[in-house]
């Protein structure tokens, strides 16, 4: 008995000890991209030192706000990401309460072909959206980058779920008391789906403030070229080489304010990535 | 539509609300998903090169296109490298997402930080994650061979460089950003199992490895169907890294679908090529959504 209660013992102290370790390897990237960011150019990397200098120093930061626009890439991303948001909160609430509450002919049909959207991801679709960017004249424009994203078939569907969830009482209630749709949707469905659409928001901000592929090919100069794009050309100016603390004070400062946001609403943003998944 | 006006109107106005509502988001699919691919189908039956002057406008050339594509070798180097790099990363991914599950699934002090350490690269920008990433695999005093030394390991340095571990360095930083999003649906999972299971095999005395892999792994098996799906759609879809650490590269090593779709269309300028290779990509994709719908319809049944 003492040996299996021992043995018990030894197995706990051993799993805490791989996560542990696990963990740290994971967060190593993050850790030393921080670390070396405050570390003085003047002290090169070297085999065994590359993380602290002698001193802390915000110069690198400096350096790489005066090299590179951060401060319009950071523009160009705040509005993308809330053009996106803005216009997917009211399109898939409307559509949403629409396939939640109301009977109309080729309800299911259009509901699958929305659906649609799911099924081929727009990354593999970039060839022949970005010639229809073109020929609506938008490109290089902020709104190219965003307006593929304005209806969202993931969105209208979790909102659909959760008006669903909404007791039938309830909107009857309203019904009989002469609600218009709109008073319905705004006073009794709504309500108790905001941490649908909370969720929701996250995961797309998240999901808009990271994306690379598709602003790479509708954006041309820095009029619309959002965070992500101004970081890869700045690790790939000819003056940056391998200054490691100048790349890393760059990575920071395009990844510090969702990093924030998200130490802060942890539990928030992996429930929403727990919804993203479920598509 | 004339149809619903008819037979509604005969009770009432016609209800043109919800179509109103849905409006919106049927015109982006419209647009930005069905379009396309229409589009995609039509163009990879032309050629079309917009640096060649005399080829500028399109001209019907039939299925050469796929047939170029399929006997390219280009092409062939590229569905090796994906197949490998999917067939890699996914399962890579989805075995360490289980077991940082488990870990994490422990109530011990400092737990959360440790979810943490797993979790957050889903919330970084693959762009900014590669960026760091490749002073990781910095040749000589780069972190990542630092780290192999301690285990013996004494191969070539320029993983980047080397044809034979550029691959195989940008499926490392794939599983990396993945393994703690699938730990999350795993994690989901295993809270929702029913404790008396675990009580009752420990109580037999199984062990935890026991426990792990011959009550927990099986109960859990619709979870992972579910993440395969999301990894394996992941895998073809994010290619971000590429771009900032090898570029393909070197001669092609680590070109995967989704890169080469983009190097053929925006530096070679080949339209036509680029839709025929547009249209394989739908087609797998589609594949794999269709696969998953099915598989889980008969689960659920």
């Amino acid at each position: 008995m003492i040996s299996a209660k021992l043995r018990k013992r030894l197995t706990a102290v051993f799993l805490n000890l791989l996560t542990a370790v696990l963990a740290l390897g994971w967060a190593s990237i993050i850790i030393w991209a921080i670390v070396v960011s405050f570390r003085p150019s003047s002290e090169p990397l070297g085999r065994g030192d590359v993380w602290f200098g002698h001193t802390l120093t915000f110069a690198n930061y400096l350096k790489a706000w005066s090299l590179a626009p951060f401060g319009i890439y950071y523009r160009n991303t705040i509005i993308i990401v809330g053009m996106i948001l803005i216009a997917q909160l009211i399109t898939i609430t409307l559509a949403g309460f629409a396939f939640a509450h109301q009977e109309f002919w080729g309800k299911k049909g259009i509901f699958f072909f929305i659906l649609l959207q799911l099924m081929i991801p727009a990354a593999a679709l970039l060839v022949p959206n970005f010639t229809t960017i073109r020929k609506l004249g938008l490109f290089d424009t902020t709104l190219a980058v965003a307006l593929p994203y304005f209806g969202s078939a993931f969105g209208t569907f979790l909102m659909r779920q959760a008006f669903l969830e909404v007791p039938r009482d309830l909107v009857d209630a309203g019904i009989m008391d002469g609600c218009s749709w709109w008073q319905l949707l705004w006073h009794i469905y709504l309500p108790p789906s905001v941490p649908t659409l909370v969720a929701f928001a996250l995961s797309s901000i998240t999901w808009h403030w990271n994306e690379f592929l598709w602003p790479l090919v509708v954006t041309l100069s820095n009029r619309s070229r959002p965070l992500t794009i101004g970081l890869v050309r700045f690790t790939q100016l000819g003056e940056i080489g391998a200054r490691w603390p100048l790349l890393a004070a760059a990575t920071i400062t395009v990844i510090a304010p969702l990093f924030l946001l998200f130490l802060v609403f942890q539990r928030q943003f992996i429930r929403s990535f727990l919804h993203s998944g479920l598509k | 539509m004339s149809v619903a006006t008819r037979s509604v109107s005969r009770r009432k106005a016609p209800n043109w609300l919800p179509y109103l509502l849905i409006s919106p988001t049927l015109i982006i699919v419209l647009v930005f998903t069905a379009w396309p691919t229409v589009q995609a189908i039509y163009m990879s039956f032309f050629r079309q090169y917009l640096n060649i002057a005399k080829f500028r406008t399109p001209t019907f050339i039939g299925l050469r296109n796929y047939k170029e594509l399929f006997t390219s070798p280009d092409f062939l180097q590229v569905l090796k490298n994906t197949t490998i790099y999917v067939l890699g990363t996914v399962p890579a991914s989805i075995v360490l997402a289980f077991l940082f599950a488990l870990l994490v699934n422990r109530a011990v002090k400092g737990i959360g930080l440790a979810r943490l350490g797993f979790f957050y690269p889903t919330i970084l920008p693959m762009v900014s994650a590669a960026t760091i990433w490749m002073f990781f695999f910095t040749p000589d005093y780069g972190l990542f061979n630092t780290f192999l030394e301690t285990f013996g390991y004494h191969g070539p340095e320029n993983w980047l460089g080397n044809p034979h571990l550029a691959l195989l360095a940008v499926m490392i930083v794939a599983v990396w950003k993945n393994a703690g999003y699938l730990m999350i649906f795993y994690l989901a999972g295993l809270q929702n199992l029913p404790e008396d299971v675990f009580e009752a095999a420990s109580l037999d005395g199984a062990s935890w490895w026991t426990q792990l892999w011959k009550i927990a792994f099986p109960l859990l098996r619709r979870t992972t169907l579910f993440v395969s799906t999301i990894a394996i759609i992941d895998a073809f879809q994010v290619v971000d890294h590429i771009f900032v650490m090898t570029q393909g590269g070197p001669s092609g090593a680590s070109t995967v679908l989704l890169y080469y779709l983009w190097q053929v269309r925006f530096e070679d300028l080949n339209v036509g090529l680029a839709s025929a290779l547009t249209v394989v990509l739908i087609i797998i994709m589609l594949s794999i959504t269709v696969t998953n719908f099915v598989l889980s319809e008969r689960e659920g049944a």
